[in-house]
């Protein structure tokens, strides 16, 4: 047996080494900012790790998956990692950290609105999924919705008015 | 090491024959529906009207394939079976998606009805199975609730420019309205074993009462547009008729799987 100061100490080293992956489809944010691990556990012979998609078809879950395997196997944390996924608790916009946040802004992403709007595990209704978005750039509150479908499903694209760039919001969901 | 977080891992319930084939039915019905309205959408993809539409139904045609997914996986827990083998390992008429899904589709007055229509009625559906005391599906539900208010916003939007467009797209939608108005209703067709889904909470609203809940959301504005539309009864095979475009579509989806046996990506 493993004594718990042991686990505890492991389960620390586990997240730290999460929270030096990079999120694959926006690389300044990591999965630990981004809010997807959802739990870490270990025991004596595995190491689990608990993925909650930001959307359920999001394309990069399977990266994430095989990246957060081959860097905690690397690891040596214990000798088998599993990655299961789970919507329970759902993943929200809200999960994103502040320091997650200032990431997103200063890689040219707006975050998503932080002022709550929508009950957070509830349905979002419209006014929640249309929030004004500040410019990454200059920090405008003078923007458009140009379309809430992006280059990615977790993406909508809008344009500033101030200083007319268009820019990507994380979406809120 | 019973009390290991890490041996609580999730596993299938074990379910008597009857309940995992109600389980079964229920999950293949919901799966089906966005599997194949995903590749409807997804045929817009480079030449939907304007760019933006063309990012547009092609994210939303990505968000509802990635539905599918998640139905099937959940249902190969159940049927133990392989997620990859019942959405591409199937006979058309294995398939148990609404009749609502079986055309082409169409201009865009079509698909913007058709996509109206069907989100409207997922939104009754996914309401109800957030509360389901199926916990994987609840939890399921309750994430695509807050995606399909972007599908859901998208194609009201839509449906409210063509409303108040040009004539062309007036009469278009019209048309489009009275004849997918039938076939909408098939969404809320019984299930062959509700009555255990019913029971045991895990489709905890009867199909005939969402059937009643989404009349009444959406009767009143079709009506506006499409002046007034008759009483349209759900029936027993809404979800058994199949069409030629559907297994032209089949014939497109099932390509790869049948030309590349046991092919991955």
């Amino acid at each position: 047996m493993v004594s718990s100061s042991t686990i505890d100490l492991r389960e620390r080293r586990a997240w730290e080494e999460l929270a030096r992956i990079p999120d694959p489809e926006i690389p300044a944010i990591s999965l630990v900012d981004l809010g997807v691990i959802g739990s870490v556990a270990v025991d004596d012979r595995r190491v689990r790790v608990e993925l909650l998609p930001t959307f359920i078809g999001c394309p990069a879950i399977g990266v994430m998956q095989d990246e957060i395997i081959e860097r905690l196997t690397a690891s040596g944390i214990a000798g088998e990692v599993e990655v299961v996924l789970s919507f329970d608790p759902p993943w929200t916009s809200d999960r994103i950290t502040p320091e997650g946040r200032k990431r997103l802004r200063r890689s040219g992403f707006a975050p998503p609105a932080d002022t709550p709007v929508g009950p957070a595990l509830g349905q979002l209704d419209e006014l929640a999924v249309l929030p004004i978005a500040e410019c990454p750039y200059c920090g405008s509150r003078s923007t458009t919705l140009e379309n809430p479908f992006g280059p990615t499903l977790c993406r909508a694209i809008y344009h500033c008015a101030e200083c007319r760039q268009p820019f990507e919001q994380f979406k809120r969901i | 090491m019973t009390d290991s977080p890490v041996a609580a891992a999730d596993t299938p319930p074990t379910l008597d024959p009857e309940a995992r084939d109600a389980l079964a039915e229920l999950l293949l019905s919901l799966a089906d529906d966005e599997f194949v309205i995903g590749f409807w959408d997804s045929e817009w993809t480079g030449i939907a009207p304007m760019l933006e539409e063309d990012v547009a139904t092609s994210s939303i045609a990505q968000d509802e394939l990635g539905h599918a997914k998640a139905f099937y996986e959940l249902l190969g827990t159940v049927v133990e079976d392989d997620p990859d083998r019942i959405a591409f390992g199937r006979e058309p008429e294995d398939f148990r998606h609404a009749s609502l899904l079986n055309h082409a589709r169409g201009d865009w007055a079509f698909s913007t009805t058709r996509r109206y229509l069907y989100e409207t009625a997922d939104a009754v559906r996914l309401a109800a199975l957030a509360g389901s005391a199926y916990a994987p599906l609840a939890a399921l539900a309750g994430k695509m609730r807050r995606e399909e208010t972007y599908h859901l916003l998208h194609a009201e939007t839509w449906l409210r420019r063509l409303a108040d467009g040009a004539e062309d797209a007036r009469t278009r939608l019209a048309d489009a309205l009275r004849s997918l108005w039938p076939d909408a209703q098939q969404v809320f067709a019984p299930l062959e074993h509700e009555e255990r889904l019913v029971r045991e909470g895990v489709l905890p609203t009867p199909m005939r009462e969402l059937h009643a809940r989404w009349t009444a959301g959406v009767r009143p504005v079709v009506e506006r547009i499409a002046g007034p539309l008759p009483d349209a009864a759900v029936a027993p095979d809404g979800r058994r008729r199949r069409t030629d475009d559907f297994r032209w579509l089949h014939g497109e989806f099932t390509l790869v799987a049948r030309s590349e046996e046991g092919a991955v990506w």
